[in-house]
Formats: structure tokens, sequence, C-alpha cells
């Protein structure tokens, strides 16, 4: 069958949305009550039917569309476990709750789905805070079923009793804690919805023992009701035209382009606005292949690691126009100087982001394919009135920077191999289709900036929560989610070794993905930050993978039911990659090992301003003042 | 920084109010005041918060707080246009000698005795702050043996309903 694409997926959720958008939209006041046949149009209603709970959860899942879960049985779950026996939905049982959650967590960024992760009470629930935070950090829709102890033990600290619906307050978009057996298929429904729609996150929902045992009944489609949720998704006509008008009139503006553009399915609207009005674009870490890399409009990420282009473009704007983006502090580096001539535009679907670090002179909250169809709209009548600025000269500024500081990196004095050679490689030989799924440091950054993003969803990470261990099972769930895409974890030494045990995972369900660890034998950010602000006092960063060849990566992947290789140097490079390429039946693991000595360039030190940008150590980039 | 006082509209249900006093503790603000109970709708609570912020930061927490799905409506009172009020009681110490005073002061403040035990009287007052602190510190210097008070509860004057709309249809 042929898979749909993000973007097509985007659109089918769009659609689901709708369903309930016009009376929220016309009128905002109105409570919105949709059905959950919204999210399912191919799902007949059907019902009343005699099941358990936990039959009414399963049926509610298949009514859901949901082809795939990932997670671990236990005591308070069990009931859930035995109509799944005989389901169409495939449980994938992994080997660590963590590894479940980031998986629907990959699943969902690879797909525009929403991903669903199921563990028992307790330690089970326990075990999934780490990636539903990843998950809420990141905005990304999955749906957290967590089984909880019978109702008369809850609050009597009872074996594997924990609160996970307290716990996980801050750190859910909204989450249940399921009263009855007969409210499981509207709580659901309702969990779908609120992960899928508005700006997207995870769901929590806690089900009693006792509640999944009850008898019920099972009809579908639920009503929704959730009068407190109304999601703006069209913006207002006056601050579009105000944008628009500041968009034709800025001498030096910026396109600052979030994560929100992926999630909205929005990078086609975005390339015709950046095309129509020539306007710079940055893309965010989690917003990458959101406009092509290779696009001559493209500066490259901002940020604390990003292109002197990039960083000194919203730094010296006079217009910056955010879609989707948060000002974080890794962008903006010390906020109070954070491109201090800038007016701001800033759209955005979460009206809290609105203002929350950057005062935003026109605040815009809509979905941000609304938002950007209807600037294009603004824009276009602006032009035709003879509104239109010429950018040459801040092209001018802009290229000169891109010319001389481009993304580069020295070969290892040592001799050793590059990390950012090995990586820049990896990109060239897998191509712009593969999806690239990265974990925390120095090797998620590298793999951000030498491997070239040209299509949407094609870039997996743990941007916001920055969660070590995230690469191996995201990727997992990106492969399950798309069977037919080549995927490559580009991993660290430290992150592997938190959840490579996914791998048996990966070996027993055949889910053949890639893992390229550049292995530098430490945690290497960390090391980076030692070297450059700790005087060389390397404390605890030294993990052994090369001295002691503890753990020896290519037996683990073995042991794991992988294919192991091993790459030390770069005359071996292109081959292993390509030998791990025409492996398509089985997991492989590539321990390149590396040097440790490599550094992430450039670099704007945390709290610093981003005007201290240092293109490498100890050289500042010298921009030329009397341009501005 | 200035006292605001919000009407927080939410549905009745279990652990909402969890929701939203985590959300002011998380997102670095004091709670000066929390009130919380029934409408005249069963399915909506209505909890009113006074809580100590600049207007900047006080809009990014009624924004966090509109996020939460539980939540209705919010609504921030106008001291000039709304009525807020505060139930205080308060066991003060009041033998034979100091009775009459005692008595003399819970008068002047339009409050009333409640319990009266042969060294104390048990005084209920209901106000607004300022007046509930000028009756506390008329009432100081017999001895305050106990006291307990309420949150702020305030509704807006006139005639307009906050509550009212299809809003604030819960279930």
């Amino acid at each position: 069958m042929t898979r749909p694409t993000p973007e097509t997926l985007a659109h089918s959720a769009r659609r689901a949305r709708t369903v309930t958008e016009p009376a929220g939209d016309a009128d905002p006041t109105t409570t919105p009550r949709g059905t959950a046949a919204a999210a399912t149009p191919a799902v007949r209603p059907s019902g009343p039917v005699p099941v358990s709970g936990a039959g009414s959860l399963v049926r509610s899942l298949e009514a859901l569309g949901v082809d795939v879960v990932f997670g671990i049985p236990g005591g308070a779950i069990l009931p859930a476990y035995d109509p799944l026996y005989d389901s169409s939905v495939r449980h994938i049982l992994v080997r660590h709750e963590q590894g479940a959650g980031h998986a629907a967590t990959g699943y969902a960024q690879a797909t525009g789905r929403v991903g669903v992760c199921i563990a028992t009470s307790g330690p089970g629930a326990t075990n999934l805070v780490t990636p539903i935070a990843d998950a809420y950090m990141d905005s990304v829709p999955i749906v957290a079923i967590t089984g909880q102890v019978a109702r008369p033990s809850i609050g009597t600290d009872a074996f594997q009793e924990a609160d996970i619906q307290g716990i996980t307050l801050p750190i859910t978009k909204h989450n249940f804690l399921v009263q009855t057996a007969e409210e499981i298929p509207q709580v659901l429904a309702e969990a779908f919805h609120l992960a899928a729609t508005g700006r997207p996150g995870p769901v929590l929902v806690d089900i009693p023992k006792d509640v999944l045992q009850a008898a019920t009944t099972f009809s579908w489609p639920p009503t929704l009701d959730l009068p407190g949720y109304r999601p703006t998704l069209h913006p207002h006509g006056k601050q579009i035209r105000e944008a628009a008008r500041l968009m034709s009139g800025a001498r030096r503006p910026v396109l600052y382009v979030g994560g929100g553009v992926l999630k909205a399915g929005a990078t086609e609207a975005l390339r015709q606005l950046a095309e129509l009005t020539g306007i710079p674009v940055v893309t965010t870490l989690m917003a990458l292949g959101a406009f092509p890399d290779s696009h001559r409009q493209h500066l490259g990420m901002p940020g604390m690691h990003g292109t002197v282009a990039a960083v000194y473009g919203l730094q010296k704007a006079d217009l910056i126009v955010a879609l989707g983006a948060r000002f974080d502090d890794r962008v903006t580096g010390k906020l109070d100087s954070f491109a201090p001539d800038a007016t701001v535009v800033h759209a955005d679907i979460d009206p809290a982001e609105i203002g929350k670090n950057r005062h935003a002179d026109v605040p815009i909250v809509g979905d941000a394919k609304h938002v950007i169809e209807e600037l294009i709209a603004a824009v276009t009548t602006d032009q035709k009135a003879g509104r239109r600025t010429d950018l040459g000269d801040w092209w001018h500024q802009l290229d000169d920077l891109r010319e001389r500081y481009p993304l580069g990196y020295d070969e290892p004095a040592d001799g050793t191999l590059s990390p950012q050679y090995v990586i820049k490689r990896l990109g060239e030989i897998a191509g712009p289709d593969a999806i690239y799924v990265a974990g925390v440091g120095q090797h998620q950054m590298w793999a951000s900036q030498f491997i070239s993003y040209e299509k949407p969803g094609t870039w997996l990470n743990s941007g916001g929560l920055g969660t070590m261990g995230y690469a191996v099972p995201a990727a997992m769930g990106a492969k399950v989610g798309r069977p037919d895409t080549v995927v490559w974890a580009v991993d660290g030494d430290g992150c592997f070794q938190m959840t490579n045990q996914e791998l048996a995972t990966c070996a027993l369900e055949g889910i053949p993905v890639k893992i390229a660890v550049i292995n530098n034998g430490n945690l290497g950010m960390v090391r980076q930050w030692q070297t450059l602000f700790y005087e060389g006092r390397y404390s605890n960063t030294e993990l052994g993978t090369h001295k002691h060849r503890i753990p020896d990566f290519v037996k683990l992947a073995e042991a794991l039911g992988c294919i192991g290789l091993r790459c030390e140097n770069a005359a071996d490079v292109d081959k292993t990659i390509e030998a791990a390429m025409a492996i398509t039946d089985a997991p492989v693991v590539i321990d390149f090992t590396v040097g440790k000595d490599a550094m992430v360039w450039p670099m704007v030190a945390a709290g610093t301003s981003n005007d201290e940008i240092m293109f490498a150590r100890g050289v500042r980039p010298a921009f030329d003042e009397d341009d501005i | 920084m200035t006292l605001h006082t919000l009407s927080v509209l939410v549905e009745n249900k279990p652990g909402v109010l969890a929701r939203v006093s985590g959300l002011f503790s998380r997102r670095g603000f004091n709670i000066d005041s929390l009130a919380v109970g029934e409408t005249e709708n069963p399915d909506v609570s209505r909890i009113t918060i006074v809580v100590n912020a600049d207007s900047s930061p006080l809009e990014q927490v009624t924004k966090q707080l509109n996020k939460l799905v539980n939540v209705l409506k919010i609504v921030e009172l106008d001291p000039q246009v709304s009525v807020a009020r505060e139930l205080l009681l308060v066991k003060v110490r009041a033998d034979r000698a100091a009775r009459a005073q005692v008595l003399e002061t819970v008068a002047l403040f339009r409050a009333r005795v409640v319990d009266v035990a042969p060294d104390t009287l048990t005084v209920e007052a209901t106000g607004t702050p300022d007046k509930l602190d000028a009756l506390l510190r008329d009432l100081e210097p017999f001895g305050i043996k106990e006291m307990v008070q309420s949150g702020t509860v305030a509704i807006g004057r006139g005639s307009r309903s906050i509550t009212a709309g299809p809003s604030l249809r819960a279930a």
C-alpha cells in the first residue's frame, strides 16, 4: 500500500478538526460538540455491544483508526492485553516503557498521526514520564494509556500504585483518570482529539483495573464534551493585514520558522510566501525540513549552534515574522539583547506563546497554514498596490556572511576520524528522502548542521526537553510508521547506552532501523563545555567506550539481534554506510569510532548575547557595522 | 506589583482545583487568596483567585489558565465595579472585665458573636479585606486566641452575569 506523506496526513488531521471548527470559529462562545466519527470517517456507527471495559478500550482504539501501539503489559493493565490479543491493532512489545513513549513520539513525528503507548500502573507509568515530558515540550501528539490499581485501592499505597495523573499534570496537554467503564469510548475519543488538534501534545488516560474488568457496552461514535477547549485556527484579518504591511515595508525582514509550520502541514505555503516576498528564512531545530536547506533564501538554523548568517539575520533584523516558533532561549540567547531593533510579528496557534518571552508588536493567533495562506493573499494585495521594499542591501550583507562564515569543520589534528565528516557523508549517501533521528548532544547539532533537509518529516529529534536516549526508540517508531522509508538514527555513545535495548524489539519485530553511533568515547557536549568553561577538567565525561571498548558496540549489536559494523577511518566511511544501506532485513548498528576533541561551532555560549557568537574557538565573526 | 482578582469558571470535575493551583506555583506565581465553590449551575464551579503580579506576567498566567481543558472562562474583576468579601472567624480573649469593650468593637464593625465561653468570644465578620484588617487591629489588644479566614469571593456589580452564555453549557 502507498503510505501517506506527513503533508497529506496533516491534511486529514485538519479535516478532522474542521468538524468541530465551524461552531468554535464563527462564534468563540459556542460550545464545540463534535463526534469522534469526525476523526475516523471510515468507521460506521456501531453498538451498543456488550463488552468489558478492556474490550471497550481496544474497540475504541480500532474505531479511532489506531494501527499500532507500543507497550509492556503488567498487573493493572493486564485485562486490556486480552482483547488486544485478537485485535487488528498491532502491539509492539518494547523492552522499557521509555522506549514505548519515544516510539509513539517518533511514529507521530514521522506520520503526523497520533502515536500510542501503553504501560501498567506504578513503575510502568512513571517510566513514561520522560517521553511524555519530551512530547509536551515538542508538541507531539501522543496518547499514553496506563493501567491503575483498582478504584477501591486508589490512595492506599497499593502495590504498584502511583498517582500518574497527578505526576503528569504539568507535562500533559490534558489527562484523564477514567471513573467508569461506560466513559471509556468518550474519554479515548476526547484524548485523541485533544492530542491532535490545536497545539498538539501528549494526553494521558489512566484506567483502573476494575474499570477494565467491569461489564459495559460499547457504542461508537461517542459525543465529545470539551466545553473549555476551543483552539483558534483562523487568524484575525486585521492582524494579518498589519503583518503584511510591515513585511512590505521592512528593510531587513526575516521569517523565523518553528516546528508549528511542520505540524500545520504549511511547508508548501511557506515556500510560496518566502518566494513571493524574497524574505530570508531561518528554520529552528524543530523546523528543519520545513524549508529546503538548498533553497537560496534559507539562511540555516538560528540559535546557540546556528549559522552565523541565521543568528546575525535575526539579531540585526528590523522585522521578525515568527511562524509557529516560541523564542526559545536556545534561539534568542540573552533575551534582553535579542534582536534589539526588530518589530515582531508573532503567529502561533497557542496564544500563551505570544508575548511569553518577547513582546509581540503584531500578535496573530492561528494555525500556521491558515496564517501563511492569508499572509500570501494580503502581501499579494500590497504588492499589486505597488508596496514592496527592495531587499538588495540586506541580501548583500547576508550573502557576504554566508560566504565568509559557512558551516564547516577542521579535520582533527590527531588523525582521528572526524564526526562531522561521518555525518555529512551519511546525509549525502542516504539522501533527502531518508528520515534522520538524532539523540541529544554534539552529534545532534552536527546532524542538524551537516545533513541537508529538503522535505518535511525527515528530521526527528528531542528539541525542547533535550532527552538523551531519544534516538533509538524514536527511530523505531518512525520506521513502524513509515516502513518504506530508510530511517537512520544518528546517536552518540552516551545516548545509545540509555535506550539501545529497543534494538532487541526492532530485531524481533522486523523493524530494520539503522543506527550510526558517533562514538567519541565521551559525553561529548558536556566535555566541550568542560573544555571551554571548566579549564579542561573532564569530570565524569569519559565513558570508556574507546579506552576499554566497554561495551563493544559491534558485539552489543549482535547480541541484540542486529548487524554490527565498525568504521575507524575516513577511507572506510562510504563503504560502511553503503554496506548498511544494503541491509534491508535487519537493524544495523555502525560504531563510528571518532575523535573526542571535535567541537560544535558556531556557538553562542549559554546566557550570552547572540552578538557574541563565536564562529570557531577564539574567532568572532567580523560584522561590518557600517552596513547596517 | 498589584493585586488582581480573577474569577475562573471551571468544569465541576475531580482534580480541577489541583490543575489550577498547580499551574500558578509551576509558573512562579504566588496566590494571595483562593476560594472555590459551586455556581448556580451544578456543572460549573467558580474559583476566585487573588494574585499579586504585574500586568504582563498576569496576562501570561491567564493565557496558561485558559489552556487548561477544564477551564471555561476567566474574568478579571475590576475592584471599582465589583464587590469582594472575605469571611473571618476569630476567638478573642474576653473575660468579664474586657467583655463589654469587645462587644462594643464587634458592634462597631457590624460583626456578630457566634459562640460564648467564660473567657472568650468567637466573632464572625464579613467584609472587604481592609475592613477585616481594621477589625483585627482593634481586637488585637484583647488577645486573639485563634482565627481563621476565608479566601476572597467577588462578583461584578450590575445586572450582567459572567456565568451567562453558551460557553458554559458544561456536561
